[in-house]
């Protein structure tokens, strides 16, 4: 359910952007979150930005697995 | 490509694996609710990874699976109207209705255009300006918003060409619908991931709460979905149910307010019949009274004839979680992927379909 | 209003003078050669030997796409299917269904690229025939080809002829080409940078039948992908066969396209791929001599074939773990869930 992936937001222009996955781009909207600056990384769903990811979150996640996962 | 490779690092995902083999003591039974769990599930074959003890179900978080006879009847008659484009996103296409599926009626001479988002269908519309674009607005909590942003941007643009159908449904009602009926005894369910992006995990607190089940909201990689199962062991283990969140990156625990609010602005909650589970209070969407000229309900008139359903056909026991694509007798049998006979087997997320190759998988290693 | 003779007309396919302008202006000569030029009823040649023969339709819509156009499709799909049971293709035959009103120019463009896939494949276009439907009838150009080729002595390749043990090749990345097409039709609106793979494949075959004359299977993996396509050839052969996911390669925009639009890349088309099934003994062999070969630079053996489970692939995820690699059931159509 709701296919949604990391994409590299490039620039924006209102409420619109341009984004880009692995070279492949696409211009999508902003409208669900205004707040993201280019260079932001977004969850990309159905054109719309539908969060910003959290880069923090993303390596300290990272880092809890590891963490984790040392006894084993 | 990044914040999708590391976390299908195939170390971490061993040694989480045997974490979790390793805490698993006693039986239990975790729900993943979403289809597109299910999908990962299988595209990754974590099923094989776990240990006997855990058993997984798929939910009902497949929208087109979900979705009503009479809805998808409803949405096929549309099509036919004179002068009416419909746009649909892909995955709706084959579905069987009662008495056809878009594709069938696509080929009979409907214009259908299958659309990646809302934004398209609305660009449909500015560049047709003498026909009717009708948006097929499916999807749970993280699509709605998308819609509700493109009814606001033709507002904005003055665009009347442009109409919603809303069959949209919300998660945390049928789950409650789900648990409330008592059919189905869960130790622990693994969360949405991108519907939480927008609602956040706060919404899911009452399952823990009330019935006790743990949770942990989960990304769509491999080490997203083994992190939330390895939380809700810990949390089973520890009898103290509560909402966790394995997909961190992505969701914060009170969701994307801006998204809500454009929601909460557009839509307002209705009564929605859900397939197999019935009509389930305030899981559905409707357009507004302000938006009502946006809506397919008041500006066309159609009359499909009364929903039939597949004979045979159980999706509606499984999508509920009582019953196994094995005890349809239609399984493998009539029913195939190439031969779809309920919803269940045509969407890559439904159980049906998910079974089907798990079951073939097993079949030709056993062999 | 526009000049008219910048469009193809009706009269363009009645048989008269306009028929024969078109013909002898805008066809004959850029295909030329001795056989077509004589421009009888029928081409006349000979040949003997073990011949293979071949028809194939091309309706792709939109008709140019990044990497070709229809012409180069029509030529370079016909060459692979000959070139698929180890036949090196020679003479063909063109018919083109053209709708009322496309333009010239385009159709120029088309006969051009068509001359050159022809040139690169080294095969001759011996007979043709032209039509125009009215408007609506058709969309924009059909192009039917047909192809005959000469397999040479001692090559017996074919579908049902996949052994336990023996090794998976793959020429190259998969899913460029579905991929270039879909890029292109309305409503999506991607801008992709992944180039239609279409190619002819015959030179790559001659180089890796010596290498190893002992090549069982040969196969193009175009629509439904090489999922479909192995399974195919695990049918027709009765084995089973297990792939290696870290094996196959891809592209990065090619998986990220994939990952956007809800499609698994086995089961994108492919123009200028090819999958070779042979003995293990010569299979590091060929893929060397492969990677020769510009268009199996990117060759790699992505797994082997096995007596258990016949008519069934079975792909070692990255994970390590296995899942069932089906046919291609229904449309490849884009999803959000
Ligand atoms: S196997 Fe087919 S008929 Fe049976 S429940 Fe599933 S979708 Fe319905």
């Amino acid at each position: 359910m709701c296919l949604a992936i990391p994409a590299k937001v490039l620039s924006i222009e209102g409420y619109q952007a341009e984004a880009e996955i692995a070279g492949v781009t696409r211009q999508i909207s902003l409208r669900l979150t205004p707040e993201v600056k280019v260079g932001d990384w977004v969850l990309l769903h159905t054109g719309y930005a539908i969060n910003v990811i959290d880069e923090d979150a993303a390596k300290e996640t990272l880092k809890l697995l590891e963490e984790m996962c040392e006894v084993y | 490509m990044k914040f999708i490779d590391e976390y299908c690092n195939v170390e971490l995902s061993q040694r989480l694996v045997e974490r979790i083999r390793h805490k698993s003591a006693r039986e239990v039974r975790l729900m993943e609710f979403c289809g597109g769990h299910t999908h990962a599930i299988l595209r990754y074959g974590i099923r094989q990874l776990l240990p006997p003890t855990v058993e997984m179900l798929s939910g009902p978080g497949c929208p087109v699976c979900v979705t009503a006879n009479a809805d998808l009847d409803k949405a096929i008659a549309l099509s036919g109207l004179p002068g009416v484009i419909l746009a649909s996103f892909g995955d709706m296409l084959r579905i069987p209705g009662s008495y056809s599926s878009l594709q069938k009626a696509k080929a009979e001479g409907a214009d259908i255009r299958i659309v990646y988002s809302a934004m398209d269908a609305l660009r449909l519309a500015r560049e047709n300006p003498h026909r009717s674009i009708i948006f097929l607005g499916i999807g749970f909590e993280a699509t709605a918003p998308t819609i509700a942003a493109s009814i606001l941007e033709a507002e904005g643009e003055r665009i009347d060409n442009y109409y919603v159908f809303s069959i949209h449904k919300l998660c945390p009602p049928v789950i409650r619908a789900l648990l409330q009926s008592g059919e189905v005894k869960l130790d622990g369910i693994v969360c949405p991931g991108h519907v939480s992006a927008i609602i956040g995990s706060q919404p899911y607190e009452f399952i823990a709460k009330e019935y006790g089940i743990a949770c942990a909201v989960a990304g769509f990689e491999p080490l997203d979905i083994l992190l939330s199962i390895d939380m809700l062991l810990a949390q089973i283990e520890s009898g103290k149910p509560e909402v966790e969140i394995a997909y961190r990156r992505g969701v914060r625990p009170e969701g994307n307010l801006r998204a809500q609010e454009i929601m909460g602005q557009v839509f307002e909650t209705c009564p929605a019949t859900w397939r197999g589970i019935g009509e389930v209070p305030q899981s559905g969407l409707r357009l507004r009274q302000e938006y009502q000229r946006f809506d397919t309900e008041k500006a066309f008139y159609v009359d499909p004839g009364p929903p039939r359903e597949a004979r045979g056909c159980l999706c509606g026991d499984i999508l509920r979680g009582v019953k196994w694509p094995s005890d349809c007798r239609l399984f493998g049998q009539v029913c195939t992927p190439e031969h779809p006979v309920g919803p269940c087997m045509v969407s890559s997320e439904g159980s049906c379909a998910a079974y089907y190759q798990y079951q073939s998988h097993e079949a030709a290693l056993s062999k | 209003m526009k000049s008219t003779e910048d469009r193809i007309l009706l009269a363009h396919g009645s048989g008269g003078r306009l028929s024969h302008e078109l013909v002898q202006k805008s066809l004959v000569p850029s295909w030329s050669n001795p056989v077509l030029n004589r421009l009888d009823d029928a081409a006349v040649f000979k040949l003997s030997g073990r011949l293979a023969f071949t028809t194939d339709s091309y309706v792709v819509s939109p008709i140019f796409f990044p990497g070709g156009d229809i012409g180069k499709l029509s030529i370079c799909g016909t060459v692979n299917d000959l070139a698929m049971c180890g036949a090196q293709p020679l003479y063909f035959s063109v018919a083109l269904i053209i709708e009322e009103g496309f333009r010239l120019a385009e159709l120029e463009r088309i006969v051009t690229s068509i001359k050159e896939a022809t040139e690169e494949a080294g095969v001759e276009i011996v007979t043709g025939d032209t039509k125009v439907v009215p408007r609506g009838s058709a969309d924009k150009l059909f192009i039917n080809t047909a192809g005959v080729g000469l397999i040479p002595e001692g090559v017996d390749i074919s579908g049902s002829n996949a052994r336990p043990g023996d090794k998976i090749l793959l020429s190259g990345t998969i899913g460029e080409h579905g991929l270039a097409v879909m890029s292109q039709r309305e409503s999506l609106e991607f801008k992709i940078p992944i180039q239609s793979d279409c190619a002819p494949l015959n030179k790559l075959v001659v180089d890796m039948l010596a290498a190893s004359p002992e090549i069982h299977c040969l196969r193009d993996p175009t629509r439904g992908g090489l999922a479909t396509t192995l399974n195919e050839l695990a049918t027709q052969s009765k084995v089973g066969m297990r792939i290696d996911e870290e094996n196959i390669p891809l592209q990065e925009a090619v998986r990220a396209t994939c990952e956007l639009l809800g499609f698994d890349p086995l089961y994108v088309a492919n123009e200028g791929k090819l999958v070779a099934i042979l003995p293990p003994t010569d299979a590091e062999r060929v893929l060397n001599q492969m990677r020769q070969n510009c268009y199996g630079r990117e060759g790699a053996i992505i797994g082997e074939v096995v007596e258990q489970h016949p008519g069934r692939v079975v792909m070692r995820t990255r994970l390590g773990t296995s899942r069932l690699i089906d046919m291609l059931s229904g449309d490849l159509l884009p999803r959000i869930c």
